[in-house]
């Protein structure tokens, strides 16, 4: 971004400057942080923050992936490209292998979901890999939950999140202290709004897998969202396959995201169409938040990202 | 585009929630799944309108109880500014969550019940807010339609909050008489308030100057992490990163760096984005100085005519925020100020402070879960600190319960421990 002319920031160099500071102390007051790098869009943001934060050093943490098996494999391009790129440590844990290990006992039928089973996957690496603060790029605009989460989420040695019993948190004095097996989860994005990271993309020409721009692809409808058809889609009788011209809003299993109809194929159109959009991003594409009213709080409370 | 923060403040009935659940609504930050899933709750529950409180009501209990638990922050933006609110309850046991999200906060609203006037409770947000330091003060005289917007009704609820503010530091204040069940004077003018002549609610909040708010005098660098690339291309790099907390910084500045009191110069100042020629804050930038002198985290880098408070005797309103323990003398706690740890033994309570009448009680021996008074610490480390209503990220330290790791104190210093 260019240097601002007057004492004023601009909103993106203000959430832009909160967050580097975020990653900094982490940085410097944890022995073994690592950073959440699904490839999705706002961990894409997430980890470009950082590198920005230790520039022109090297980011010195690793970055991890919990992969559910069901992926896009342009997201998986992307996630390889930008690790070698940066030249970081990638720490895979995968569910598939937790299901064949029989760690976690997969569901069935054409509904079945990979999205609780990340929760145990990515509280065993934490513990495995020793982790002591995990960045995660959620956001608090994303989900009623989420709204009341601290930037430094303190979480006790099963990973669970105590909503009503969260330290107070003041000024940007953070505090991250913890006894061995707890850990601390750390949102750097945490007043970052859908719009805001369009915005930021598009001003930092923030690379991105493909699948979040307009798109001929084979869709399907369920639950009124746009499902690809993906070599793990069981069709239900009556769904029925078509082309459309989609873009991904959020990138997860790909199993259970939507697709939203757009013809937006760069980050200035996508600003555009967000600040028109009448629907959330997780509303529309994410079937994984419509398990009930407190869907998200119930995940969360289970040590979920 | 400017970003302003601001926290609310008001109690279960004060329509609070209604107020921020309009303010979204009106300016279309409300999306439709949000609305209709409240709209569905709405009807389950059987509430006579749709209870735009259930936006922000995001957890179980809260819904169950029909209470705000914690802080929830919220988004929206106009073409003139994002704003983010810091939603805090208002009822007497949550008071550490008013402070925990009014400690950044540009601009407080405040909330008053047309019906009921200003209640304790509203007197112990106006001072709260002050305490904090929030430069600006608006107060929400809300339910207006219920005393048939009462021109005197709204000029005797003025007339006795300006009273009791003029015992505060509050240097802006403003009322809007509003009601935000219905919207008026919300986000456009109301036709029921022709006597009115301020602003509706938003326009105030897109037009209030805060600019001029931010200390621009003091330049302050608490050193966050020291940044050595250690690869060929920059052997010899090493750069300071942090985040400004007041000033402007500029290269060939003559700097001084404490605690070792090495003067040297500013050689530039890094970011990701290249070299500036300025930083001030909040900015996070990397800066690199003309001599190789020690530098580590929790140094402050500062103008040599211009340091802040060095030393480890200090006093400063704090704020007790659990009902775990409480603070009394001879207690010993962590403490963090800017980037710096170090351990805390209280010397002394000098008095509590009742929130509702500021009345001083100097016999009190504790202070607990929500109580706030003066206290006098002494630091394990000396702290580089500024008095709180001259920089509040310089005068501002937590403390943290070493055997818990829980953060229990909140506390914005006055200045150094006068010698008697």
């Amino acid at each position: 971004m260019p240097p601002p002319v007057i004492y004023e920031l601009s909103h993106l160099q203000a959430l832009e400057a909160e967050a580097i500071h975020i990653i900094r102390e982490v940085a410097a007051e944890f022995e073994r942080p690592v950073l959440l790098f699904s490839g999705g869009k706002d961990s894409a943001v997430m980890l470009h923050v950082a590198v920005k934060a230790f520039a022109p050093a090297r980011l010195p943490f690793p970055v991890m992936h919990v992969d559910t098996g069901h992926n896009f494999p342009e997201v998986m391009e992307f996630r390889d490209q930008r690790v070698a790129e940066l030249g970081v440590r990638l720490v895979v844990a995968s569910v598939q292998a937790a299901i064949d290990s029989g760690r976690v006992v997969e569901e069935t039928g054409p509904r079945a979901s990979r999205n609780r089973l990340q929760t145990a996957v990515l509280l065993d690496a934490i513990e495995h890999n020793r982790f002591d603060a995990v960045f995660g790029g959620g956001r608090r605009d994303e989900e009623k939950a989420r709204a009341k989460e601290r930037v430094f989420s303190f979480r006790d040695d099963f990973g669970q999140w105590d909503p009503k019993n969260q330290r107070p948190e003041l000024w940007n004095l953070y505090n991250g202290r913890h006894r061995q097996g707890e850990h601390i989860r750390v949102f750097p994005l945490s007043n970052w709004t859908e719009l805001d990271i369009w915005q930021y993309i598009a001003v930092e020409e923030v690379a991105l897998p493909s699948i979040y721009y307009a798109h001929r692809r084979r869709v399907f409808e369920r639950d009124g969202m746009w499902l690809a058809d993906t070599e793990h889609t069981t069709l239900l009788p009556g769904e029925e396959v078509v082309e459309k011209l989609v873009r991904y809003r959020t990138v997860g299993d790909a199993t259970i995201t939507g697709a939203v109809e757009s013809t937006a194929s760069t980050a200035a159109e996508i600003v555009e169409e967000t600040a028109v959009t009448r629907v959330t991003e997780r509303g529309a594409t994410r079937g994984d938040d419509r398990i009930s009213e407190a869907g998200m709080e119930d995940r969360k409370r289970e040590g979920y990202f | 585009m400017e970003l302003l923060r601001f926290a609310t403040a008001g109690s279960v009935d004060d329509g609070k929630s209604t107020l921020i659940g309009r303010l979204l609504y009106d300016s279309k930050a409300i999306f439709e799944d949000q609305l209709e899933a409240v709209e569905r709750t709405s009807l389950e529950r059987g509430d006579a309108y749709t209870n735009l409180a259930l936006l922000t009501d995001g957890l179980r209990a809260e819904r169950e109880q029909g209470i705000t638990i914690d802080v929830a922050y919220r988004y929206f933006a106009t073409p003139k500014r994002k704003f983010i609110i810091a939603d805090t309850p208002g009822h007497v046991q949550y008071t550490r969550n008013m402070v925990t999200g009014a400690s950044t906060a540009d601009l407080a609203l405040v909330l008053v019940d047309a019906r009921k006037g200003v209640l304790e409770q509203s007197r112990r947000h106006a001072f709260l807010a002050s305490l904090l330091g929030i430069p600006h003060l608006v107060v929400c005289v809300n339910k207006m339609d219920l005393v048939d917007w009462s021109q005197e009704r709204f000029e005797e609820i003025k007339a006795e909050f300006r009273g009791f503010a003029m015992k505060l530091e509050c240097h802006d204040l403003s009322f809007v008489p509003i009601s935000a069940l219905h919207g008026d004077n919300v986000v456009t003018r109301s036709d029921n308030s022709p006597w009115y002549e301020g602003a509706p609610l938003l326009h105030h909040l897109e037009e209030v100057h805060i600019a001029s708010d931010r200390n621009l005098i003091d330049a302050r660098l608490p050193v966050q992490y020291v940044i050595r690339p250690m690869n060929d291309e920059h052997h010899d790099y090493r750069g300071y990163a942090g985040t400004v907390a007041g000033g402007v910084l500029k290269p060939g500045d003559e700097v001084v760096v404490l605690p070792s009191g090495f003067t040297t110069t500013i050689a530039a100042i890094d970011t990701a984005d290249g070299p500036v020629s300025e930083a001030f804050a909040p900015m996070a930038v990397t800066v690199r100085l003309a001599d190789d002198v020690d530098v580590s985290r929790g140094d402050m880098i500062c103008r040599n005519r211009n340091r802040p408070h060095v030393g480890q005797d200090l006093e400063a309103m704090v704020a007790w925020l659990t009902s775990e323990s409480s603070l009394r003398p001879g207690a010993k706690l962590a403490v963090k100020h800017t980037t710096r740890w170090g351990r805390a033994l209280v010397k002394d309570l000098q008095y509590r402070l009742d929130v509702n009448t500021l009345h001083r009680d100097e016999a009190a021996p504790e202070l607990t879960l929500n109580e706030i008074g003066r206290v006098q610490l002494r630091t394990t480390v000396p702290l580089f600190f500024d008095e709180y209503r001259r920089n509040r990220s310089t005068g501002s330290f937590v403390l943290v319960d070493e055997v818990t790791n829980n953060t229990v104190g909140a506390g914005m210093i006055i200045g150094p421990t006068e010698v008697s």
